[in-house]
């Protein structure tokens, strides 16, 4: 996974989590996930598909979910809060949302799709030409783990081997 | 949350009735909270493009906020329904996927402008006051009361 496909996740993350929790954010770590994706707390994942193909998983564990939540709500949310869940789904969507956007103004074409909860324990292992990224970004709430595995769609790389022809 | 001087209709001087399209039930509520604090009124929600159609027809809101992507019907063709048959429906769109090509084509199909997610209150009360035009009175200056 190039590095232009990732830099717009980070700065869209940078952007909506800053502004939502009102404080700065860092990022803590950055790996590459090479066992199955395991699932920490509230999860949601978009799906894009186009010239760039793929999922994102926005995760957190529970309590800083709540404490995140109830920061975007401005107003206290059990962990137990369906709405908790639905403000996972839609950070995920404003920072995926934003990236896109980006992306898009740089020439690559998809459609992002809502956001839907992962509740799996467990996802499919990451394969060589869809290796996951995983971004944990420091925040004052915790940490909020972003993990991206993203693929240029086939026909947009036989494109540019053969010059868009 | 911040409050800001009440926007409400030149007309009547009574609220503005909002009409709130998002698949997210946590984005309803969030936008919901920043309207009232202009001052406005939810007058409906819809969770999808194809509900927001029928929910305009019933409500007549003087304006709507639509997000992008939604299920069964996403809300720029929802938006171009909604103005084909009330041609003064100021439909407000509210997304993250603010591309050039998604707001062109949400402006050429009748919306009237366009707010990136995350909202900032602030942008979406300068959206509001510009969309409503004279249509829409602040009140502390038009004396219409708080």
């Amino acid at each position: 996974m190039k590095m232009e496909l990732i830099q717009p996740f980070i700065n869209a993350a940078d952007a909506v989590l800053s502004q939502g929790l009102k404080s700065p954010m860092a990022i803590d770590h950055l790996s590459m996930e090479e066992e199955a994706y395991r699932r920490k707390g509230v999860a949601a994942e978009i799906r894009l598909t186009g010239d760039i193909e793929g999922r994102v998983i926005f995760d957190l564990a529970p309590k800083t979910a709540s404490i995140v939540a109830s920061h975007f709500a401005g107003t206290e949310l059990p962990e137990s809060d369906d709405l908790v869940r639905e403000a996972v789904c839609e950070l995920a969507n404003q920072v995926i949302g934003n990236a896109v956007a980006t992306l898009n103004d740089q020439g690559f074409h998809f459609r992002v799709h809502p956001p839907e909860l992962h509740t799996a324990e467990q996802g499919p292992k990451s394969t060589e030409d869809t290796e996951a990224l995983v971004l944990c970004f420091e925040t004052a709430s915790g940490s909020v783990y972003m993990n991206i595995a993203l693929r240029y769609n086939a026909s947009l790389e036989v494109k540019a081997a053969t010059g868009g022809r | 949350m911040e409050q800001f001087a009440a926007v409400k209709r030149s007309k009547d001087g009574q609220p503005v009735q909002y009409l709130i399209v998002d698949d997210s039930v946590f984005a309803r509520k969030n936008l919901g909270r920043i309207v009232e604090s202009f001052g406005g009124q939810v007058a409906g929600e819809a969770g999808d493009g194809l509900t927001a159609i029928s929910e305009y027809e019933r409500i007549k809101p003087d304006i709507v906020l639509m997000d992008i992507t939604m299920p069964q019907m996403e809300g720029i063709e929802a938006a171009e329904k909604i103005v084909q048959k009330n041609p003064d429906a100021r439909v407000v769109m509210v997304s993250s996927v603010g591309y050039q090509e998604n707001i062109v084509a949400a402006l050429q199909r009748g919306a009237r402008h366009f707010v990136q997610k995350p909202v900032k209150p602030e942008v979406l009360y300068e959206v509001i006051k510009y969309v409503l035009g004279e249509d829409g009175a602040v009140a502390s200056a038009a004396g219409a009361g708080a």
